[in-house]
């Protein structure tokens, strides 16, 4: 009996260990040993060009060994952002749509119609973007695009250049697909948090759907909006294969939409395999330290600052 | 005279209404537009090539008819295997701790939120993390340090998953096992998991569906390779990378199967959705 | 018995309601009077509640639910639940307060001007002026005088109870319905609102729904006695509770079911 006892306890201790370790694991080695090795990696880059110099020099010369960054991040802030710009009212509509305009028979179907989507392997959207987007966007689109905005001062710049599909619009464009899904899932689901009694008091007092939308659902849905937008930026940061055929992987701050760039997720896609130096592998190592933090950080105020600061200011106890 | 006006002004009211929520409606069709175009995209360029070679037959040489893709299924179907087996206990069990043994401690609750952020990391990343870990030391590619790269994928995923699950389940329960004198992991076995079993399924298949379809952590530590292989510690090929190359390649060959590669791929990947969907809502208890 | 003394200001004409297949309401026919509260009392599932939604057409938000026989709104002799007849409108006239405080994620300010800005009233000094005198008639002013533009949810389950009514107000509805305002209240924050809306009947007409008999025999005029869907007693509140005609509200009122 006596033995029987101890037994248990020591299966007790072992479980409790291994398990431990696995959360440990996962929520704390892992994301360490990741940063650890990312930085040691960079570190003959790191030596070489050094923080400001890399951050914000122009220059990726592979032959001559001379690496920086800035246009890859400039590359990766621009599409993010223009992905983003489009993404959101998109997402806000089809998030309207499914949770106040549709029969209620169709909601499930058209929910699970926009998860479905989210599920499609990037790189697909990367290849439809190749083969069928990009030529369309050279033939027909950036050329009108181009007409139309020829004499208009400072719009006029941005579409500048030779229309070949393979440009900062084009990449921004399909990304922007790529996240429709995901943010607009978010902003479902925030939407659909907002208390029956609340809509109720505002057609109470003779609102309009449209009223209630704006006035009642998208202030009391507004944290996890903009939670779910910084997610959906942090997630198109850190998308790899839908763009990698699209930037043309040309390191070069564009100066309008029509020119090719980089992202650092193409830069290492790209570059990593045929890294034939050390220093050449070493500051793809330093994009991809960069990329992390820029990541983490976004991800961490989604998660910390918005949703949860802004969630607890707004919480009602209806 | 103030009736009417009030008349008017609901009247400007509705309209405004109808005019905004229309325009709601036209961005949900422009969203679903797009989206639909690369499902039928993929489906007609994809079914024309889709044949029996595609899956039996090992590639021909770039630019000669012929041949297929069954070394990048094969070597899609171990590398994900692998992953799967290495990432989903320590996904369930690390899962477990954070529902289980961490509700009230500060520190579990943290890592638990960390979790829940690198579940967004970007999967590129981790590619050039098993590649500094496991690629550089040996010296060439590997199918398993691939497998490797897309368990650390999964395991955040399938963690999360399970915690949530688990915490649907309700704590009487529980109480109730303890009050038998069981010890904590017998009511973990007994009764926590039991109750979850469904719910932590569709965590593991959701965590399958993610990682069936990346590529960017596999171009780097699988690699590719033209012939089929079953040694995971060789260089290997998977569908995905076999996509980015031949969609990159000048060939209409490669095109050609590229397209008939991503039809077979987009459908695995919600075929394996629509199962854990389908999991979840036929669920009776908690999970 | 002052019952004919006030004029009647809505009427329900052998009024019906559907749940889809279920028959919620049979038959009722009910006067409420001008300037006075009427209570609307019942075991829960009788259907109190679904007739007070009736009167400002809350049931068409959800699909599948059905009005049949009339609804009339005095002193126009407007068919409520009529088909020409606008909800938005109806909305405007008859306001609602609900069983649980429910403000805006906005500010105090912003919650009791809500109303005022859908009829549109945009000029800063009159909304001013108006917000004052629905804060003051829902005696919440002294409180907010201070912090009006604060969230609405700084204050206390009480205060934005009272806050939902001045919101309710500020429109000047000539209806005012309440369902089961108190009944996540505490009895000092009860006290206040039975207070309140005692106080407001000298403006406007109101109907109460309530689970609270003593609620309803303190603060009502008329009182409707509801079971299983169909109007079983309808008197002056005195009579409802000292001399019943049905033997069913006699024993509903001596809590012998409930």
């Amino acid at each position: 009996m006596f033995l029987k006892v101890k037994k248990k306890e020591l299966i007790e201790t072992s479980v409790k260990t291994s398990l431990g370790a696995f959360s440990l694991f996962v929520g704390l080695i892992f994301p360490v040993v990741t940063l650890c090795v990312l930085v040691f990696e960079a570190l003959p880059a790191l030596e070489k060009f050094g923080i400001l110099k890399f951050l914000t020099g122009k220059t990726w010369d592979p032959v001559a060994e001379v690496f920086s960054a800035l246009p890859a991040i400039t590359g990766t802030l621009l599409i993010t952002f223009i992905a983003s710009i489009i993404a959101l009212p998109v997402s806000v509509g089809i998030a309207v749509f499914i949770s106040e305009l549709s029969p209620r028979a169709l909601k499930p179907v058209f929910t699970t119609a926009v998860e479905l989507l989210g599920a499609i392997p990037s790189i697909i959207y990367g290849m439809w973007g190749l083969f069928v987007i990009a030529p369309l966007m050279a033939e027909y689109v950036e050329p009108f695009l181009q007409e139309t905005f020829n004499s208009v001062p400072v719009i006029g710049k941005l579409f500048e250049g030779v229309p070949t599909g393979v440009d900062a619009l084009t990449s921004s464009f399909v990304l922007s697909i790529m996240i429709i899904p995901f943010m607009s899932a978010i902003v479902k689901d925030s939407f659909e948090m907002t208390p029956t009694l609340l809509k109720e008091a505002c057609y109470g007092l003779g609102a309009t759907k449209w009223e209630v939308v704006k006035d009642v659902i998208i202030p009391y849905s507004l944290p996890g909006i903009l939670g779910g937008t910084v997610l959906s930026v942090g997630r198109a940061l850190g998308e790899t294969m839908a763009v990698a055929f699209l930037t043309g992987n040309v390191h070069q701050i564009p100066t309008s939409l029509l020119e090719p760039l980089t992202t650092i997720t193409v830069a290492i896609a790209n570059e990593f395999t045929e890294a034939d130096s050390d220093l050449y592998l070493s500051s793809l190592y330093y994009l991809a330290l960069i990329l992390f933090v820029l990541s983490f950080g976004l991800l961490m105020i989604a998660r910390f600052l918005i949703l949860e600061r802004l969630g607890k200011k707004w919480k009602t106890n209806i | 005279m103030e009736d009417k006006h009030l008349e008017r002004i609901i009247y400007i009211r509705k309209i405004k209404s109808v005019l905004f929520l229309g325009i709601a409606t036209l961005t949900a069709l422009y969203g679903i537009v797009w989206l639909a175009w690369i499902l039928l995209d993929v489906i007609i360029n994809g079914i024309k090539f889709l044949n029996l070679t595609l899956f039996l037959e090992d590639p021909t040489p770039p630019g000669i008819e012929g041949g297929g893709l069954k070394h990048a299924f094969i070597g899609h179907f171990i590398i994900t295997g692998i992953a799967t087996l290495i990432g989903i206990p320590v996904g369930i069990g690390a899962g477990v701790f954070f529902a289980e043994y961490g509700r009230h401690s500060v520190f579990v609750k943290a890592l638990r939120s960390i979790t829940d952020v690198i579940v967004s990391f970007p999967s590129i990343v981790i590619g050039t993390l098993v590649y500094a870990l496991l690629v550089k030391p040996v010296g060439h590619f590997m199918g398993i340090s691939g497998s490797v790269a897309l368990a650390l994928l999964m395991i955040p995923v399938v963690a999360i998953t399970t915690d949530e699950i688990l915490k649907l389940v309700p704590n009487s329960l529980r109480e109730a096992g303890f009050a038998l004198g069981a010890y904590r992991w017998q009511v973990i076995k007994d009764i926590s998991l039991t109750a979850a079993k469904r719910g932590i399924l569709t965590g593991i298949i959701l965590g399958i569906a993610r990682i069936s379809g990346e590529t960017a952590p596999l171009l780097f530590t699988a690699f590719n390779n033209s012939f089929t292989t079953t040694n995971p510690l060789q260089p290997m090929a998977s569908l995905t990378v076999t996509i980015f190359q031949y969609a990159m390649g000048p060939y209409e060959e490669w095109h050609s199967q590229a397209w008939a590669a991503s039809l077979v791929l987009t459908f695995g990947a919600l075929l394996f959705f629509i199962l854990a969907k389908t999991l979840i809502h036929s669920r009776t208890r908690y999970g | 018995m002052d019952s004919n003394s006030s004029p009647v200001k809505i009427e329900t004409k052998n009024f019906n309601f559907f749940y889809g297949d279920f028959h919620a309401l049979k038959d009722i026919n009910l006067k409420v009077y001008e300037n006075s509260i009427t209570a609307i009392i019942g075991p829960s599932g009788c259907g109190k509640t679904t007739l007070l939604r009736s009167f400002n057409r809350m049931h068409d938000l959800y699909p599948g639910n059905r009005y049949e026989g009339e609804i009339i709104l005095y002193p126009d002799g407007l068919n409520i639940v009529g088909k020409g007849a606008d909800p938005i409108a109806i909305r405007m006239r008859i306001g609602m307060v609900f069983q649980k405080p429910n403000p805006f994620p906005k500010s105090i300010y912003e919650n009791v001007a809500y109303g005022l800005k859908l009829k549109g009233i945009k000029k800063k000094s009159i909304l001013d002026e108006k917000v004052e005198a629905a804060l003051r008639s829902a005696a919440l002013w002294e409180e907010v005088r201070d912090r009006l533009y604060e969230s609405a949810y700084s204050l206390s389950g009480g205060q934005q109870q009272r806050l939902c009514i001045a919101r309710a107000i500020a429109p000047e509805p000539e209806v005012l319905l309440f369902d089961e305002p108190t009944s996540a209240l505490d009895p000092i924050s009860t006290a206040k609102i039975e207070e309140l809306v005692v106080e407001l009947k000298k403006k406007l007409t109101i109907v109460i729904v309530t689970h609270n008999m003593q609620q309803a025999a303190r603060v009502s005029d008329y009182t409707a006695f509801m079971y299983m869907g169909q109007l079983v007693e309808f008197g002056p509140t005195e009579k409802i509770f000292t001399k019943p005609t049905q033997q069913l509200t006699e024993d509903y009122i001596t809590g012998r079911f409930g």
